[in-house]
C-alpha cells in the first residue's frame, strides 16, 4: 500500500493522475493541464508540485561535521549556517549511494533531504557509519515540502510573506518564516533550472500553505504540477536523477558530479576508488533528437553499428519541442557534435551531443 | 467524455466510424488519449497498404509514452490525415472527430464493440 502525503485528498480534487513513485502515491500530472502545460507554467508562470515523498534526516551533535565529512563526498567544513550542499554519498567502491541536499541549522545540527525511494537504505547507511557524540533521526513523516518554481514565484511569496524574510541567494535557506499563518524553512532550491523556493513544514500545515500559495499565485498563473513535468523540467535543466542517471555502480566522475566530489579534503568514504577513476570509460553526455521522435532511457547509441553508450532518460522537451535524452557514451565519442543512431522500435532516429543544460532559455 | 453511439470499438482503443458498407474512418477514443497524456507525435500508414484487423499500423506518442496503433478492420488504407504529422494534439483536443486515416474494400470487422460495451470494457480496464 503506497504512502499518502497531506495533500492526497487535494490531488484527487484537483484531478490528478496519481501514480506509485518511491513507496507514496504521488500526482503525475493533473487533468485540467497535463504535463505540457505545467512545464511551461514553470518556464514561463510558476508551478507548485508537492514533494513531501522526500525524506528528511537530522544528524545532530559534537561529531555532526565530522560525520558528513566522513559519509559525504563534498566539504561540510567552512559552510555557514543558512548554508546548502549539494552532494553524494557513496560506497567504498566510488559508487554513488544517494545525491542529497545537505542544510547547515548550526555546527551541530543538519537536515538531510533524501529521495523517497533511497529512504531506507539510507538511513542504514548513515546509521552504520555515524561517528560517536553524533545522532540521526528520521523526521520524514512530520515535514512536508512544496516546491513552487518559475520566474513569478518571488512575486508570488512576496504577497504572503516578509520580503526580508526570504532567502536570498541560491542554494541558502530561512528558518522560521512566516507563511499563511504558520512557521516553515524556505529554502532557494529546486530541481528545474527555475527560480525558485522550496518550503519546509509541519506536515499539520502542508495543505494551509499550499492553499494560501495557490490563492496568491492562481492570478498570476501559478500551476499545481506532477511528477512529468517535474521530470521534463530537470532533464531540460541537465540535472541528473537517481535510478537513471546514477546508481551503485556508476562514480561521481561518469556522472560528471566531480563538482560535488572535493579530493582535497581528509579522508571519505569512496574517496580512493573515485580518485583512481578520474579517467573512466564512459562519461554522462547530453543528447537531442535530429528530427521527429523520441529517445527514452535504455536505447543504445550506435556509431557506425558499433555499440558505443546508452541512454538513462529520455523525453519530450516542451520548451525545445523536440526529442532530449542523456546518456552515457565512451569517453573518446562524447565530443559535442558527436551524431548517434538509435534504433528505436521499427526505426533509427538520429541524436546529437549537445551541451547541457540543454539550451531551453531562449525558444 | 461519453463514448458516441455512431461508432464502434476495438479493444485495443480504436474507434471505428462505418463510412459506407465496405468502408471506414479509424481514429482513438477519449480513454486511450487520455491515458497517453499529452501527444506530441505520431506516424501514419501509407496510403495503399494491405492491413488485417489487429495489426500494427502506426504509433502515437506522448510527452510520457509510445503506444501502438491497431487497424480495427481488415483493408486497404486509401486516405491517411497529415495533419495531424505537425497537429498531433488534435487528439487530445478532440479525439472523437480527429480520424487517422481510411480504409476501403473491407473484408473484415467483426468482433468490434458497441459504445455501450467498449464503456463497460474500459470501466473493467481502469
Amino acid at each position: 500500500m503506497d504512502k499518502k502525503t497531506a495533500l492526497y485528498d487535494t490531488h484527487i480534487n484537483l484531478k490528478a493522475k496519481m501514480v506509485p513513485f518511491g513507496g507514496f502515491s504521488m500526482p503525475i500530472e493533473y487533468q485540467d493541464s497535463g504535463v505540457l502545460k505545467e512545464h511551461l507554467a514553470v518556464r514561463n508562470e510558476a508551478g507548485i508540485f508537492d514533494v513531501s515523498h522526500m525524506g528528511e534526516f537530522f544528524i545532530e551533535g559534537e561529531g555532526a561535521v565530522a560525520t558528513l565529512q566522513k559519509i559525504f563526498t563534498n566539504d561540510f567544513s567552512k559552510m555557514k549556517n543558512g548554508g546548502i550542499r549539494y552532494t553524494l554519498m557513496c560506497n567504498e567502491k566510488g559508487g554513488i549511494i544517494e545525491d542529497l541536499l545537505v542544510y547547515k541549522y548550526s555546527d551541530q545540527k543538519f537536515m538531510l533531504v533524501v529521495n523517497a525511494a533511497n529512504h531506507d537504505k539510507d538511513f542504514n547507511w548513515i546509521q552504520e557509519h555515524l561517528l560517536s557524540n553524533t545522532t540521526l533521526t528520521d523526521r520524514s513523516e512530520e515535514i512536508g515540502l512544496l516546491a513552487v518554481q518559475g520566474p513569478r514565484t518571488k512575486e508570488i511569496f512576496e504577497k504572503i510573506c516578509r520580503a526580508e524574510e526570504l532567502p536570498e541567494k541560491y542554494y541558502t535557506f530561512k528558518e522560521n518564516v512566516e507563511i499563511a499563518g504558520v512557521k516553515a524553512d524556505i529554502s532557494r532550491t529546486g530541481y528545474t533550472g527555475e527560480f525558485g523556493y522550496e518550503v519546509y513544514c509541519r506536515t499539520e500545515d502542508l495543505l494551509t500553505i499550499f492553499e494560501k500559495i495557490m490563492a496568491a499565485g492562481e492570478p498570476l498563473g501559478l500551476l499545481p504540477s506532477g511528477l512529468g513535468a517535474r521530470d521534463t523540467l530537470r532533464l531540460e535543466a541537465g540535472m541528473p536523477l537517481y535510478g537513471h542517471e546514477m546508481n551503485e555502480d556508476i562514480t561521481p566522475v561518469e556522472v560528471d558530479l566531480g563538482f560535488a566530489v572535493k579530493l582535497a579534503k581528509e579522508d571519505f568514504i569512496g574517496k580512493d576508488a573515485i580518485a583512481a577513476a578520474q579517467n573512466s570509460e564512459k562519461v554522462r553526455v547530453g543528447l537531442e533528437v535530429v528530427g521527429r521522435g523520441i529517445v527514452r532511457e535504455e536505447a543504445e547509441l550506435l556509431l557506425a553499428d558499433e555499440k558505443v553508450g546508452f541512454t538513462t532518460s529520455g523525453t519530450f522537451s516542451p520548451s525545445m519541442k523536440k526529442g532530449i535524452a542523456m546518456a552515457f557514451v565512451d569517453r573518446d565519442k562524447s565530443e559535442i557534435g558527436t551524431v548517434f543512431d538509435v534504433k528505436i522500435r521499427n526505426r533509427v532516429l538520429q541524436a546529437k551531443i549537445v551541451t547541457m543544460p540543454f539550451n531551453f532559455k531562449n525558444q | 467524455m461519453k463514448n458516441p453511439e455512431n461508432l464502434k470499438y476495438s479493444k485495443s482503443h480504436e474507434w471505428f466510424k462505418e463510412l459506407t458498407e465496405t468502408s471506414g474512418q479509424v481514429g482513438l477514443t477519449f480513454f486511450a488519449q487520455e491515458e497517453l497524456g499529452d501527444i506530441v507525435y505520431l506516424t501514419l500508414p501509407e496510403e495503399g497498404d494491405e492491413v488485417a484487423q489487429g495489426d500494427v499500423v502506426c504509433d502515437i506518442e506522448s510527452v510520457k509514452a509510445v503506444s501502438d496503433i491497431h487497424s480495427p478492420v481488415s483493408g486497404t488504407i486509401t486516405k491517411v490525415n497529415e495533419a495531424l504529422l505537425d497537429s498531433p494534439e488534435l487528439v487530445n483536443e478532440a479525439p472523437f472527430d480527429t480520424w487517422l486515416f481510411e480504409i476501403e474494400e473491407i473484408t473484415a470487422k467483426d468482433d468490434l464493440l458497441n459504445a455501450e460495451e467498449y464503456t463497460k470494457f474500459v470501466e473493467e480496464e481502469a
